[in-house]
């Protein structure tokens, strides 16, 4: 007996390995995210920063006003969307739902577009209504599809229309006022040169409140992925689990958005490859999605500053060329996306 | 006991059950026939609350069925239904989340939960299995893990629908001789089956459902000579005093 209760509660080496790659990466993501760029900085500048104030030379400025905040975005949208991806995956039993694709973030960047033509160009307010364009359309899709009876192909369907849709209302908007430039193509492509303390701090607060608490709930999420009547038979309100688990990977969609633009695909990429190295068990999946996510953002926005330098190219172009194919990849490999069968 | 007075349920403004009462005892082993779509899956979500009763009122233990929080119904009757998903989680994992109307937020899975949902695991006979991703099974293995699930759950009442389905002759037998067991074991269970020989053969009790109505329920012996399985079903059971054991006499 007590070898075989040992034997259950054995955590496999390969997550251990798998969760010190995720810290290593993100390491090596900080390190060069704070140090690589047209002006290259060193680690006696960066503790100049700490040690003689932010404003004592040139590369400190660059690290504190640039740099840090810069890195800090690029970290947590990683890990808000890879989290995010993987939540709204396990709720809707579809692995090719991922913010993205099936209309939250766009129902963010609808949001986006409206604070800036209300005059709110960042703070609390811009992170809040992004949220709320994001709730609005997960929410629409979810319930949308229950009500239709969808099947699984089908909500990524109407996800896909849901998308369309608020992408031509944030058009339209744009169209009849033109000084709303958030909608410009690096907004919609994603990227980080724009990213403010001011739009940092609120955002980067929510995200990692809403990535705790998610961390609390991961049986919650894997009970919910056995069926709605098994749910149900384990005492698991199912309706309310799902409108809340809905509500915070929109929180972490819509702040990434209200940071970061139009970023697409870290939704997708993240958590498959993470489910397809540590298996589905969400505790092991949302922990590793939000380190991998992370590094993953931040070294593509690393990629995208240095590439071509002293030229710039928004971080999203780096992730479509790497998604486009990998979601080919899912569609023909993945079984059509299907969670389950 | 629970008891089912006068039930009254159905889908979106449907009626399936209709003034439905019924008991069922603790270390009996009951199970319910009847034709596709009589409301078999219907009673048994209805007894656990998965759809709520329009008329008429559930008793469990005493305590009205309306009383009690979906997590305490969790806590007393382990159900488990007919359509499963197929998650990539590994059989050791689920079978654990048997243990999760035991747990309040945050729910972490302490070493009884996991002694328990083990033992679960070698009364099913998957103890090997333990590791393996439920993807990666056959269907068969797969419903033995669903069931280690809901033995996991340690209820006083399991209600099962369908259990036998996707399993081999062998295993339906290992299975029904498992739920003979734990009714002996003071263990109330009741079973939806559509192998009327395996559920004559194996139960204690037999409800006859049709058009939502219970129209027989006693034990096999009775229900056998009744008549009812033929009424309707349109095929007679019969037992064998010879071989002991309840078989179809078809109609050609």
């Amino acid at each position: 007996m007590k070898n075989s209760v040992k034997y259950c509660l054995k955590k496999p080496n390969k997550i251990k390995r798998l969760y010190f790659a995720g810290f290593l990466f993100v390491g090596i993501a900080i390190i060069t995210g704070l140090m690589l760029g047209s002006t290259r900085l060193t680690f006696t500048e960066i503790g100049q920063a700490f040690t003689n104030g932010f404003d004592f030379s040139a590369g400190t400025r660059i690290f504190a006003y640039v740099r840090l905040p810069r890195t800090t975005a690029a970290l947590v949208c990683g890990a808000a969307l890879a989290v995010s991806g993987a939540v709204i995956q396990g709720v809707l039993a579809n692995r090719l739902a991922s913010p993205s694709i099936i209309g939250v973030n766009s129902g963010a960047g609808l949001a986006v577009t409206i604070c800036t033509a209300l005059g709110i160009y960042g703070g609390w307010r811009l992170s809040v209504f992004s949220f709320l364009g994001a709730f609005a359309a997960v929410m629409l899709v979810s319930l949308g599809s229950r009500k239709w009876g969808a099947s699984r192909g089908t909500v990524i369907l109407i996800g896909v229309a849901m998308n369309s849709l608020l992408a031509a209302f944030s058009d339209t908007i744009v169209t009849f006022m033109p000084n709303v430039g958030v909608m410009s193509n690096d907004f919609k492509i994603g990227e980080f040169s724009g990213v403010t303390y001011q739009k940092l701090i609120p955002a980067a607060l929510i995200i990692s409140v809403a990535v705790i608490v998610l961390l609390t709930l991961t049986n919650e999420l894997d009970v919910l992925t056995l069926g709605e009547d098994n749910a149900k038979g384990l005492g698991m309100n199912t309706s309310v689990m799902r409108v809340l688990f809905l509500l915070l990977a929109a929180l972490l969609a819509g702040c990434a958005v209200s940071l970061a633009g139009l970023l697409s695909f870290v939704g997708l990429i993240v958590p498959h490859a993470v489910r397809r190295l540590a298996g589905s068990k969400s505790s092991h999946l949302l922990g590793l999605c939000t380190l991998f996510g992370a590094a993953f953002v931040c070294l593509c926005d690393t990629i995208a500053r240095t590439a071509f330098a002293p030229y710039e190219i928004p971080v999203g172009i780096i992730m479509a060329f790497l998604g486009a194919p990998f979601f080919v990849f899912i569609l023909v490999k993945g079984k059509g996306g299907h969670a389950r069968d | 006991m629970i008891e089912l007075k006068n039930i009254t349920a159905g889908y979106d403004g449907k009626t399936v059950l209709s003034g439905v009462s019924l008991s069922i005892p603790k270390g009996k082993l009951i199970s319910v026939i009847g034709t596709n779509g009589s409301g078999k899956s219907t009673l048994l979500k209805t007894v656990v609350g998965i759809i709520a009763a329009k008329a008429g009122e559930i008793v469990i233990d005493g305590r009205a069925s309306a009383e009690l929080s979906r997590q305490d119904t969790a806590k007393k009757i382990a159900y488990l239904a007919q359509g499963k998903s197929v998650s990539d989680m590994t059989v050791e994992q689920m079978v654990l989340h048997g243990r999760f109307p035991h747990l309040s937020y945050p729910r972490r899975y302490g070493e009884k939960d996991r002694e328990v949902a083990f033992e679960a695991l070698k009364q099913m006979g998957l103890d090997e299995l333990a590791g393996r991703p439920l993807s990666s099974l056959s269907g068969g293995i797969r419903q033995k893990a669903y069931i280690a699930m809901a033995l996991a759950q340690d209820t006083e009442y399991i209600l099962l629908d369908e259990p036998t389905a996707y399993l081999d002759i062998y295993n339906q037998i290992e299975l029904m001789n498992i739920l003979k067991s734990l009714a002996q074991a003071g263990r109330g269970v009741v079973t939806v089956m559509h192998d009327l020989p395996l559920a004559f053969e194996f139960s204690d009790g037999i409800a006859v459902i049709n058009n939502g109505r219970i129209a027989a329920c006693d034990t096999p012996e009775n229900i056998c000579t009744s008549g009812i399985v033929k009424e309707i079903f349109g095929t007679e059971l019969r037992y064998s005093e010879t071989e002991g054991t309840y078989y179809y006499k078809y109609r050609l």
